[in-house]
């Protein structure tokens, strides 16, 4: 198991200059000079231009300015902004408190709400109960999250007053609870379809006519052995589900003005900030490596059949 | 027992990743002064550049300079000159040597006073190529910007200030330009001409976090991704001394999220609303909706390279198959006010109705000068856009009245965002037409004639090139005063309405609005708050 895990961790140094590379091509390839865009509309004064380039190291060759990245990477050095002079680790560590606060919120709403729901309905297959959650978790996934986002801001927050609606403090769990609900919701819905789907199949299974035979409570029997079997599918969702909270969360972030990872990244696109968007991209990718890594050790957690030497 | 096993080293990769993430969480927040100060809370966003004036010329960057550091003078409504720092800016008889007059006693935040020096210095500074200032080509007019600012790419200075200027005494001191210009006062009114205190050649970079100025109001605080933080100056020797105790202005993400915070009590200012909330504002708002344009202007410019040879009439008659007012009111819902003038309303020597009916919306005038002028070539109009600025709605608004007046084809050529927009236009690419944007950066004609259609101005992106015009522009900069200066301008637009260089379409709104907590709230011609004035009820 231990070398395992430590085989695994290797593999992931060569995925990781693979996909840093990879970006910071396209950030390359990408029209548009981060430079020339210091000026906007108005043209630039070239010999400045040429000056911050040199300074920036903007007018070494694609490969050699990649390497000078790659070498102040594996130092901690994640490079500086082109327009702000600032350090790109500061830009990042500034965003990523309240990404991470955001996503933890709404990965627990995910996997509270959607294991319950989707164990509620079943084990209560056929029933009102398992319809109603049919069509909860239908709506949900049918309707867009800026709408669902929109509208739980109007009303909960402008309308009614129960919550401001945007995020004054970032720090304050209370105000973080609305946009974790909305940007958890369609997670969850997913969560609930695949749970039910799973313990419904599970439900007939051997194991559990044994476990009834040998006289255990419905009770144990459900959350011992239904359930944990029931969750391989599940886990392998909420694994990949992670990195989408956290990566993914521009809309969100956008409506409830959340000053994330999501539209830090997004603005760094638009103003061609290379560093600063290859930093935040091999962030995530090290996020869905290591998360990645731990549903495949859950697997054997929950599976004892599962091994790995 | 496998199991078991498992978990442990499960529960034991998490608590490692938990360590990895938590040495970014544990940031305090000093917050808890409470809400006694009259704070005004206004909308804003990550400033893109350090907060130093000759590095700044971006909206949300522009917003903490100019509260926090005075300029020489600033402008009216009317694009009329009024004093501030300077007890007064003078010319020579020929316009080539201005000389600027200091107020008394003002002082930086830092307690240091303002001398005349101090304003020398930040300039020859902000000058030298070394430095890396986006704006230091505003000191180009100066006698020695070359010597500090070669023009060859890669030259060092050869000099450390420029010989232009020169210190007489304390409050005193002279700029001599290059060639004379009879309006360089007006250049002055911009952010990068203002002062910097000695200590900031100590740490520009430090600076940059936390500006220290010479305006009503100096920096307190700056809480990254949230707020920065500006309190009144109390020792400040203007007259547009602060009416409140301070200013806040909050980070927004959106202009959405802004506006649900004006909604909700959240915020006081909000300086522009989001389109999705200009069908609305007004009704929410009532009178406390601000709706009236500023010193911008939007063109489409059809690019020289492509249209030289069509006759100009041909371009008259795009522009007067535009219907300009209709498409204001619905595509753009009120967020723009119909051009009359390749010159926003607010800047000295706007004329009304300048266009001579060039911009008035006639489909069968429109019809007879594109035929006069032997029709559009190949019958094809494209505007190229960018589809990240919300423009898509008016350019196909703007096609559609093309295509059913004219009974040309027209399409948006729709960049992904500016960066790519921009490299068309630098490139000369444009296929036929591009959507172009102009701010001031000084309310007079000038800004808005010479500085897009001179042949050799370096934002003619058009290629434009008429050795009449350039005639015209350079009578203009010869002349003794002001007033000449501004007629052959004003003859210069005339001519440009003939050649068309590029079709005026409307001016920008500020589409703004304020709180209930707060009274006087008043928008410049250049689309900003005046936050001076601003009273907390």
């Amino acid at each position: 198991m231990g070398r395992y895990v430590v085989r695994r961790l290797l593999q992931m140094i060569p995925v990781f200059i693979g996909s840093t590379f990879i970006v910071f091509m396209m950030m390359y390839a990408l029209p548009g000079d981060p430079v020339r865009a210091l000026w906007g509309e108005r043209a630039p004064d070239e010999a400045q231009m040429a000056a911050l380039r040199a300074d920036l190291g903007l007018d070494d060759p694609i490969l050699i300015q990649y390497w000078h990245y790659l070498t102040g990477l594996l130092q901690g050095d994640f490079g500086t902004q082109i327009a702000s002079r600032r350090e790109v680790i500061d830009v990042i560590g500034q965003a990523l408190p309240a990404t991470l606060r955001l996503t933890a919120l709404a990965f627990l709403i995910t996997v509270v709400v959607g294991v319950g729901m989707g164990l509620l309905a079943g084990l209560r297959a056929g029933k009102a109960i398992d319809r109603g959650i049919l069509f909860l978790t239908l709506l949900l996934i049918s309707v867009p999250v800026f709408v669902l986002g929109q509208t739980f801001q109007t009303y909960f927050g402008t309308r009614w007053g129960w919550v401001t609606p945007t995020v004054q403090d970032s720090e304050d769990w209370g105000q973080l609870f609305l946009p974790a609900i909305v940007l958890a919701s369609l997670s969850f819905a997913y969560v609930a379809r695949l749970t039910r789907a799973s313990i419904v199949e599970n439900r007939r299974a051997d194991y559990m006519r044994t476990a009834k035979a040998k006289g255990l409570t419905r009770r144990r029997a459900v959350s011992v052995h239904l359930l944990r079997n029931s969750m391989i599918p599940v886990v392998t969702f909420l694994g990949v589900d992670l990195g989408n909270l956290m990566a993914g969360a521009i809309v969100t972030e956008g409506i409830f003005n959340i000053q994330g990872i999501g539209g830090t990244v997004y603005r760094s696109l638009n103003s061609r900030e290379g560093s600063t968007v290859v930093g935040i991209v091999s962030f995530i990718i090290v996020v869905y490596l290591v998360v990645t890594l731990l549903v495949d050790l859950l697997y054997a957690v929950l599976d004892p059949r599962i091994r790995y030497a | 027992m496998r199991g078991a096993r498992s978990a442990k080293w499960v529960v034991s990769a998490i608590v490692v990743a938990m360590a990895a993430t938590a040495c970014g969480g544990g940031d305090d927040s000093g917050d808890g002064d409470g809400e006694a100060a009259d704070i005004v809370r206004v909308d804003g966003g990550e400033p893109q550049n350090p907060l130093i004036p000759t590095n700044t010329n971006e909206q949300f960057g522009a917003l903490v300079i100019q509260n926090v550091f005075s300029k020489l003078l600033d402008f009216d409504d009317n694009g009329e000159i009024y004093m501030v720092a300077a007890e007064s800016v003078e010319s020579n008889e020929d316009n080539s040597v201005w000389t600027v007059t200091l107020k008394d006693g003002w002082t930086f935040h830092d307690g240091t006073d303002v001398t005349a020096q101090s304003y020398v210095d930040a300039w020859n500074w902000a000058a030298n190529i070394d430095n890396n200032q986006n704006n230091s080509f505003w000191f180009q007019d100066i006698v020695g910007y070359e010597d500090v600012h070669p023009a060859e790419e890669g030259a060092a200075p050869t000099a450390d200030a420029m010989s232009g200027l020169q210190v007489v005494d304390e409050t005193t001191f002279t700029i001599e330009l290059t060639t004379p210009v009879s309006y360089y006062d007006y250049k002055l009114g911009y952010d990068a001409f203002t002062p910097l205190p000695e200590s900031f050649y100590d740490d520009p970079e430090a600076f940059g976090e936390h500006p220290v100025g010479n305006g009503p109001y100096e920096f307190a605080s700056w809480e990254r991704g949230r707020a920065i933080e500006l309190a009144a100056y109390d020792d400040y020797q203007g007259d547009d001394a602060a009416q409140n105790d301070g200013i806040e202005i909050k980070n927004y993400e959106t202009l959405a999220a802004a506006y649900q915070d004006l909604l909700s009590g959240n915020l006081d200012v909000i300086r522009q609303v989001d389109p999705r909330d200009l069908p609305v504002y007004e009704q929410d708002l009532g009178d406390r909706a601000i709706n009236q344009p500023y010193n911008g202007i939007q063109t489409i410019v059809p690019v020289w390279y492509n249209w030289e040879d069509t006759d100009p009439r041909v371009l008259q008659g795009v522009s007067m198959a535009i219907d300009r007012e209709t498409i204001t009111t619905t595509v753009l819902n009120g967020s723009r006010t119909p051009a009359d003038s390749f010159v926003a309303p607010g800047v000295y020597g706007y004329q009304e109705g300048a266009s001579g009916g060039i911009t008035d919306y006639d489909p069968e005038r429109a019809r007879e000068l594109v035929e006069e002028g032997g029709g559009v070539p190949n019958n094809e109009i494209a505007i190229q856009y960018n589809s990240d600025g919300g423009h898509q709605e008016w350019v196909e608004a703007v096609c559609n009245n093309l295509i059913e007046n004219l009974g040309v084809t027209c399409v948006g050529d729709a960049k992904p965002d500016f960066a790519t927009d921009l490299e068309a236009r630098d490139a000369d690419q444009v296929v036929s037409m591009y959507r172009g944007g102009w701010f001031q950066d000084y309310p007079l004609i000038v800004n808005f004639t010479k500085e897009l259609y001179a042949s050799y101005a370096q934002s003619n992106y058009g290629r434009f090139n008429s050795p009449e015009i350039d005639e015209l522009f350079a009578q203009g900069d010869a002349a003794a005063t002001l007033d000449e200066t501004v007629a052959a301008y004003q003859e210069a637009e005339r001519v440009l309405f003939e050649e068309m260089p590029a079709i005026p379409l409307w001016y920008q709104n500020v589409n703004g609005g304020y709180s209930e907590a707060v009274s006087n709230v008043r928008f410049t011609a250049a689309g900003q708050p005046v936050l001076t004035e601003i009273t907390v009820n």
